[in-house]
């Protein structure tokens, strides 16, 4: 055992306990999370919330508190897993806070049971927090003064909605919310530059290739499969006026050049780096054109201008929009997919796509540090979020948050330049479109409806009396999608009318016929996809959605719209 | 629609049903999508409260499970689990707290949920599926699968078709079945002999391909083959009289080290002691929020199914599985995955699927390729062809007698075309291949 290295510190009792999850976001998805302070304003049945803030009590969020000023009733203990008897009576936001805290010594809960409509109007209620998931009913102008809050104070703002078998979500980020650790899946990714090669990944090929018709079948057969495809489009290039495949007909060809340049009299009757080599012709033979969402990334204006306070993802894009410019490509993101090769060899590759990818980040950093000293800058940016963004340059993603529909009393809904892609999508054949409506026309029934005559809690459809309420919330939903075709100008012939009218009515009377309950299932559920997009938000991996979800637990499927 | 019935079961004395005010509401009403001749009320409530369900699986998705469907008024809930709790369960197992790490999931389960939900009935079983027999599953009205082992699930499967008696309606167990990965994950009904079942989908659940063992042994070139090479070949050259835990950390640390030292040797960077564990366990991430998503999907199903308060996936004919993505946006994918006619589990009268083979392999070498190929995943079989016995992994004797048999090549022992019966001791169930020579 002397020769080995010495022991290393074993995983501290956090990384043992986090070790699923850390293989997903990593130890700053982690701290991201442990830093965050997330705010629930709890309203109807209430489980949707919980069960939103129980998948992120486990995960590790820093600091969570619940606004409730719910009394535990009886028809609590039929469907929130996190009240038993012994709470009956009591605040529903202190004793779900408790239970909630108990599955995590880790994390910090808090509650506040004031009514949230004199709470929301004590400054700075909202300051401390990272993010707030509202539950629906909500009354409109406490929707309205969150949302606005969430456009001050640059911070997520998530609205739920779960009734009976149905649910939805939307999310109001930030006007910029950009994101460079996308994992992107790697097998379809990888960025070979096998048509722009430079130099040294030129000489590397011809090394490798060098005499290949001579080489024993042992060498043949370890010969990267990078190193034939560069030899072979070397080849192609010289019957064809130096030009490499072009489109899909050429590529098949040039794929069965180097399908019968194998060996065929192996043992195994062929050659692994060769078929690892004919596989990977129809992805990596492809120009490494940049993405068109990347492109308008550097045509952003905080991408055009960075100024003294700029987020360093917009100083760090321009540098990379600025090598764009000059090279037409973005820096070499430096990975090597495994393939059959020597050992050594498979090293050597690494390293002159490492060296490479080096390079080019240096050049990247070059400009980085001079736009932070035209800027004023007065800190530096660190090294290694340089070199991450490098290497994801491809994949990197900008969402452009806005607040969601708040529906008001007797006004129109406005869907603004999303009107004519979203009333488009309104006749496809399993489009959720109908079902969203469903839920605005649900808002609008509880936007003027109180459940007594002195405007407390707001009044659900369907609590008593389904068949009127679902014949009031269908011609609410009718019109509100009269409208929308409207300021589409879309096209909806009279058949397609009467189809989408008639899907109208199917949702909302589902929708009704729950009378405001909530279904476990479905805020479980629910609770699971509004807590993995929070994860998300906070840890800024990954791709949110963008910037509405809904549900259909009938036929079990889910649609997302940008609205 | 009327609500006259609810406050009929409340005359009748069930003030119990005040507290589930939200799931009543959904059983006395019938919706756009309820079939015509469905019965609100007393009747769907009875129903639901009759249905003994089974829970195979009280990890992160059994944990979701037993809380769902105890706040979906089912009132019998069996679960089975043989694991013990891991402290890595706890940031998504949440019955389970650090005090519990050490004792059975299912117990600990069990328990935490009858505390909290008032009228439920859990009873536990800690040990393997394969100790039960159909006596034991022919009492369920249906059975919620969580678990992460595909052998597990196609026994239960296999066992369930094995179950099916066409004079007995009662004998065909509906089966939910989730599994997730990441960010990622499935939910899908199967009706045993009905509609597609998990041997028909196995394809969609390829395992890994295993890196061969020359690429260990002497061409390394990622961290991952370091590692496999000190778990696969370098304990057994060093430390075969100690049999390796994976739970201790001494043994992990060895392999890292081993692993480390190696991929100094080759200049391999990136070794370290979480991807050796990783390697080694075969750990796949897992989290909360994926767990709850799949596991609420499969309760959603199962609720349906036991009330018919609107339709529910695998009814024949219609969709029956759900794919489910999360890592960019919000992505599901809902279909109908269609029988196999030939599939070895489900198929009427067991007809022998064809496979392609090359003559000129050897038994052994097919019986390895067997444990890949994405169709078949038998990992200890035994085989015989319609004239003899090929290769037995037990007895002892006739694993004796039937060696040889493992170095000859396919077309000394059996003819183009001839049939081959296949079994494992991982399934109550027989595979028939046809092979046919390439
Ligand atoms: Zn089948």
């Amino acid at each position: 055992m002397s020769d080995l290295p010495p022991p290393v510190q074993g995983p501290t009792a956090k990384e043992k306990k986090y070790d699923r999850q850390l293989r997903l976001w990593g130890a700053t998805g982690q701290i991201a999370l442990e830093d965050s302070h997330i705010l629930l304003i709890n309203s109807g049945p209430g489980v949707v919330g919980l069960e939103t803030l129980k998948n992120l009590v486990l995960p590790g969020i820093g600091n969570f508190t619940i606004q409730d000023s719910a009394v535990v009733s009886e028809a609590d203990l039929g469907v929130n897993f996190f009240l038993e008897e012994e709470h009956l009576g009591g605040y529903r936001a202190e004793h779900t806070c408790n239970s909630l805290k108990e599955l995590n010594p880790d994390v910090q809960g808090h509650f506040v049971t004031e009514p949230v409509e004199s709470w929301l109007t004590q400054p700075d209620a909202l300051k401390q927090y990272t993010l707030i998931l509202v539950t629906a009913p909500i009354r409109p102008e406490l929707l309205t003064s969150l949302s606005t809050h969430a456009s001050a104070a640059l911070i997520p703002l998530f609205y739920i909605h779960c009734v009976g078998f149905y649910s939805h979500f939307s999310i109001h980020l930030p006007p910029a919310f950009p994101i460079v650790d996308t994992h992107p899946d790697l097998e379809t990714t990888t960025d070979l530059r096998l048509l722009k090669p430079w130099p040294e990944l030129l000489d590397f090929a011809t090394e490798k290739t060098q005499g290949l018709d001579t080489l024993s079948a042992e060498d043949h057969g370890h010969v990267p499969y990078i190193a034939l495809l560069l030899y072979h489009l070397e080849e192609w290039k010289k019957e064809h006026d130096g030009q490499a495949p072009q489109n899909y007909k050429e590529k098949t060809a040039f794929r069965e050049t180097v399908s019968k340049a194998a060996r065929t009299n192996s043992a195994e009757g062929g050659e692994e780096n060769f078929d690892e080599a004919v596989a990977a012709v129809l992805k990596s033979l492809n120009p490494p054109e940049p993405s068109g969402s990347v492109k308008d990334i550097f045509k952003a204006p905080e991408c055009v201008l960075v100024k003294k306070d700029s987020p360093s993802f917009w100083v760090i894009a321009h540098a990379i929009g600025l090598f764009y410019t000059k090279y037409g490509v973005l820096p070499v993101p430096g990975s090597v997919p495994d393939m059959k090769a020597r050992s050594a060899d498979y090293i050597q590759l690494q390293n002159v796509y490492k060296s490479k990818a080096r390079k080019d980040m240096a050049e990247v950093l070059e400009s980085i540090r001079f736009l932070e000293r035209t800027a004023d800058r007065s800190t530096q940016i660190e090294e290694k979020h340089v070199e991450a963004f490098c290497k994801n340059a491809a994949h990197i993603k900008l969402v452009r948050g806005r607040p969601f529909h708040v529906v008001q009393a007797g006004e129109t809904i406005s869907w603004g330049d999303r009107a004519k892609s979203i009333a488009q999508t309104l006749t496809f054949p399993d489009s959720l479109v109908p079902l969203y409506i469903a839920f605005l026309a649900w808002d609008q029934f509880v936007a003027t409806h109180d459940k007594d005559a002195l405007g407390g809690a707001p009044k659900v459809p369907g609590e008593t009396d389904p068949d009127t309420d679902s014949e009031k919330v269908t011609g609410i939903a009718s019109k509100i999608m009269d409208d929308l075709v409207k300021e589409g100008s879309a096209s909806v012939d009279e058949d397609e009318d009467a189809t989408v009218k008639a899907q109208l009515q199917d949702f909302v009377q589902e929708l009704v016929r729950a009378g405001g309950a909530e279904l476990h299932n479905i805020a479980a559920l629910t609770g699971g996809l509004a807590s993995q997009e929070v994860i998300k938000v906070i840890t800024e991996q990954y791709v949110p959605v963008d910037n509405t979800c809904v549900f259909d637990g009938v036929r079990s499927r889910t649609m997302v719209i940008r609205v | 629609m009327t609500d006259t019935l609810s406050a009929s079961l409340s005359e009748s004395g069930d003030t119990q049903r005040t507290r589930w005010k939200y799931l009543d509401t959904i059983l006395n009403r019938p919706g756009p999508f309820t079939d015509e001749e469905w019965l609100p009320g007393v009747m769907a409530i009875e129903g639901l409260s009759r249905s003994k369900i089974l829970v195979i699986g009280a990890g992160g998705l059994g944990c979701e499970i037993l809380k769902n469907l105890a706040l979906s008024g089912f009132k019998d809930i069996h679960v089975i689990d043989m694991d013990t709790i891991d402290v890595s369960n706890l940031n998504r197992q949440f019955l389970f707290r650090h005090a519990d790490v050490g004792s059975y999931k299912a117990d600990v389960a069990a328990k935490f949920v009858e505390k909290r939900v008032k009228g439920v009935k859990i009873t536990p079983y800690c040990g393997k599926l394969q100790d039960k027999d159909e006596e034991y599953y022919m009492q369920f009205a249906m059975i919620v699968c969580g678990l992460d082992s595909i052998e597990a699930r196609r026994w239960i499967n296999a066992t369930l078709v094995g179950m099916v008696d066409e004079d007995n309606p009662d004998s065909m167990k509906p089966l939910i079945d989730g599994g997730t990965e990441g960010f990622k994950g499935q939910a899908r009904v199967i009706f045993p002999t009905m509609t597609s079942c998990i041997e028909c989908q196995l394809d969609m659940h390829a395992p890994r391909a295993a890196v061969p063992l020359c690429t260990l042994a002497t061409i390394p070139r990622q961290p991952q083959h370091c590692i496999e090479w000190a778990h696969i070949i370098a304990w057994e050259e060093e430390r075969k009289d100690i049999t390796l835990d994976n739970d201790d950390p001494e043994h992990i640390t060895w392999l890292y080290q081993k692993a480390l030292k190696r991929a100094q040797e080759f200049n391999i960077p990136g070794v370290t002691y979480s991807m050796t564990q990783g390697v080694v366990k075969n750990i796949i991430p897992a989290i909360a929020s994926t767990n709850a998503i799949v596991a609420a999907s499969c309760c959603n199903e199962a609720f349906k199914i036991a009330t018919n308060t609107n339709p529910f996936l695998g009814f024949p004919g219609t969709n029956n599985y759900m794919m489910y993505t999360g890592d960019e946006s919000v992505y599901t994918y809902t279909f109908e995955h269609e029988r196999k006619p030939d599939c070895p589990v489900c198929s009427e009268g067991n007809l022998a699927r064809p496979l392609q083979v090359d003559p000129k392999v050897t038994l052994q070498e097919f019986l390895d390729d067997l444990a890949e190929r994405p169709e078949a995943q038998l990992k200890k079989p035994s085989i015989r062809s319609e004239a003899k016995s090929l290769y037995y992994q037990t007895p002892v004797g006739l694993e004796e007698q039937t060696r040889p048999n493992l170095s000859k090549k396919l077309s000394e022992l059996v003819e183009d075309g001839e049939e081959v019966a296949i079994t494992d001791p991982a399934f109550p169930t027989q595979f028939k291949y046809k092979l046919i020579f390439k």
